[in-house]
């Protein structure tokens, strides 16, 4: 055998090489393309109504009232008072709001971790099933609750604890606790799925070397707690940022936030360009602190809504 | 990490705990409770607890033809959405689940956008896009706006369930002469179906309690149940709505435990 044919060998062997290379990488593009072929209805859908409209709607917030490109419906919001009262009134409410969510969402959070599986899974039934009832609903219910002729103010009479009834709803009250409500559970479930994941041994070995059950809680439970709470506030934040239904309903038009100024702006004033200026910023300030969070933790903002 | 936790801390040290959590939990579904109950009342001033019981209101609600068409279109709209969405989903979440395309994450990013961006910029801009197309107070326009809002619940609803299924399976159909969508519809379906209904079930209350979207693009005979409740309560507190949210608490326990039972077999 000579060299000659141990090359010819080899070239032939590179060659059918070559060939099988090409078949694979074929095969794979033509895999990705059918693969692409699946996705292409849903992303054409999200593309179509939601990317295209708020592209559209950003680029209209650069025109102002005759057509010329300009800031002016930017700097409206640091001109006009009820701009200015708008984003206060908006980021105070959400500042409540993810407050009370945390009071009363670590407690519960909290008890759901520590009791037996079956006692826990009753008890997330009841964290799960107000999620999932209808936001109008529920605020209609508060409506009645809280209302000046409502459960709360009739009963308080009736016990003689107050003789006016006091004013729950169609002010700020009324919306910090409509919100809360629907809120809470935003932060509980994640909350929650984070607190199953810490490692009980750590906290045994805490009070084995002689910590008591606060200090355990306290130096060791708490601070492996924080990065599920901390994605909870920052989705019940930015939820409250946007939220139009409990406002509307429940400010009795003394509370206006931000989503409700927006709709006004489009639909009463039919002033787009304002209105979609509003949207922008709605939506930058609200990718700014998802971003932020992620950032910070390295964690998926969105993972709760898979726990939906 | 199931199960008692163990530690030396007794149930009894923790009532406080318990006493405080119930009362959070009180907090979560009193409300829901109490509109169920007043929903029976015999009275136009809502009481709680009834003084007398009757079915009024839920006549009021069936005999209002108002409400019954807006119910039928709630109706028709959240099928149509399932039908829509369940498929797209479910062919999206395959797609993603291979992880072999180049921009799988940004894909995956862009089909769960709904669930980030404000539903009222959502809103406002599907209502900005219909005006110029057409298809504003159309029901192809709900069903189009509520799958692209349902589309992520459905597509991370399947995705769970492609990840404890293990692809090879339906490689080996593949490899024993089955073709890609007999592979798929065969041996890839029965062991994920549980995920794909429960997805569905998901689209379904989605696009039925829907109100923001559906406040800005319809109306006239498209008018949803969602937007009409909307605007009653927006002027006066009708007993109707109670018991027309009983209904929808139902239909919610429902689907849910559908879902639930669904996950279960899963």
């Amino acid at each position: 055998m000579s060299a000659q044919s141990a090359l010819l060998n080899e070239t032939a062997g590179r060659a059918g090489q070559d060939l099988n290379t090409q078949a694979l990488r074929a095969d794979a593009r033509r895999e990705s393309l059918r693969l692409l072929a699946l996705l292409s209805p849903s992303l054409f859908l999200v593309f179509a109504i939601i990317i295209v409209p708020i592209g559209w709607l950003f680029w209209l917030s650069l025109f102002d009232e005759a057509g010329a490109l300009s800031a002016s419906n930017y700097a409206r919001f640091f001109e006009q008072a009820s701009y200015i009262k708008t984003f206060i009134t908006t980021f105070k409410v959400a500042f409540i709001v993810t407050g009370a969510c945390v009071l009363l969402g670590y407690p519960l959070a909290y008890m759901l971790s520590q009791l037996p599986r079956r006692a826990a899974s009753i008890c997330l039934i009841l964290v799960i099933l107000p999620f999932w009832t209808s936001v109008l609903v529920r605020t209609y219910a508060w409506l009645v609750i809280l209302q000046r002729k409502g459960l709360i103010n009739s009963w308080l009479i009736d016990l003689g604890v107050i003789s006016q009834p006091l004013s729950l709803a169609n002010n700020l009250s009324g919306v910090v606790i409509g919100m809360t409500h629907i809120l809470l559970p935003f932060l509980v479930l994640p909350l929650y799925a984070s607190m199953k994941t810490i490692d009980t041994d750590c906290l045994r070995a805490g009070m084995s070397l002689g910590a008591g059950p606060v200090a355990t809680f306290r130096q060791i439970f708490f601070p492996l707690s924080l990065p599920g709470l901390a994605s909870g506030v920052v989705i019940v934040f930015v939820l409250c940022l946007g939220f139009f239904v409990t406002p509307a309903l429940m400010g009795g038009g003394k509370v206006i936030m931000w989503a409700m100024r927006m709709e006004q702006t489009t639909s009463l004033y039919s002033n787009w360009g304002a209105g979609a200026a509003l949207g922008v910023v709605l939506l930058v300030v609200t990718l700014a602190l998802l971003g932020l969070f992620q950032w910070l933790l390295g964690a998926r903002a969105t993972g709760v809504w898979s726990s939906r | 990490m199931s199960g008692d936790v163990g530690l030396p801390i007794s149930h009894r040290q923790r009532l406080w705990l318990y006493a405080l959590g119930g009362l959070v939990l009180l907090f979560l579904i009193a409300p829901s409770v109490i509109i169920v109950i007043m929903s029976f009342s015999d009275s136009t001033l809502l009481q709680f607890p009834p003084q007398q019981w009757s079915l009024r209101w839920y006549e009021a609600y069936f005999q209002s033809l108002e409400w019954r068409d807006a119910t039928i279109v709630s109706v028709k709209v959240a099928v149509m959405t399932v039908l829509v969405a369940t498929p797209l989903g479910t062919a999206a979440a395959y797609a993603i689940n291979r992880g072999t395309l180049r921009f799988n994450g940004t894909i995956n990013g862009l089909l769960t956008a709904s669930l980030i961006i404000p539903v009222i910029l959502i809103g406002i801009g599907t209502f900005f896009l219909y005006a110029r197309i057409g298809l504003n107070n159309t029901l192809t326009g709900l069903v189009i706006a509520h799958t692209v809002q349902a589309l992520p619940l459905v597509v991370l609803t399947v995705l769970s369930g492609l990840r404890s299924y293990d692809m090879n399976q339906e490689r080996v159909a593949r490899s024993l002469g089955a073709g890609r969508i007999a592979a798929f519809w065969q041996v890839t379906m029965p062991q994920i179906r549980f995920s794909i209904v429960s997805g569905g079930l998901f689209a379904f209350i989605t696009s039925f309690d829907e109100v923001v979207v559906s406040l800005f693009i319809s109306g006239g005979e498209t008018t949803t149940l969602t937007r009409r409740m909307f605007n009653a309560l927006r002027d006066q507190i009708d007993p109707t709505i109670a018991a027309i949210s009983t209904c929808l608490i139902v239909l919610s326990i429902l689907l849910l435990s559908v879902a639930q039972v669904f996950g279960r077999r899963h």
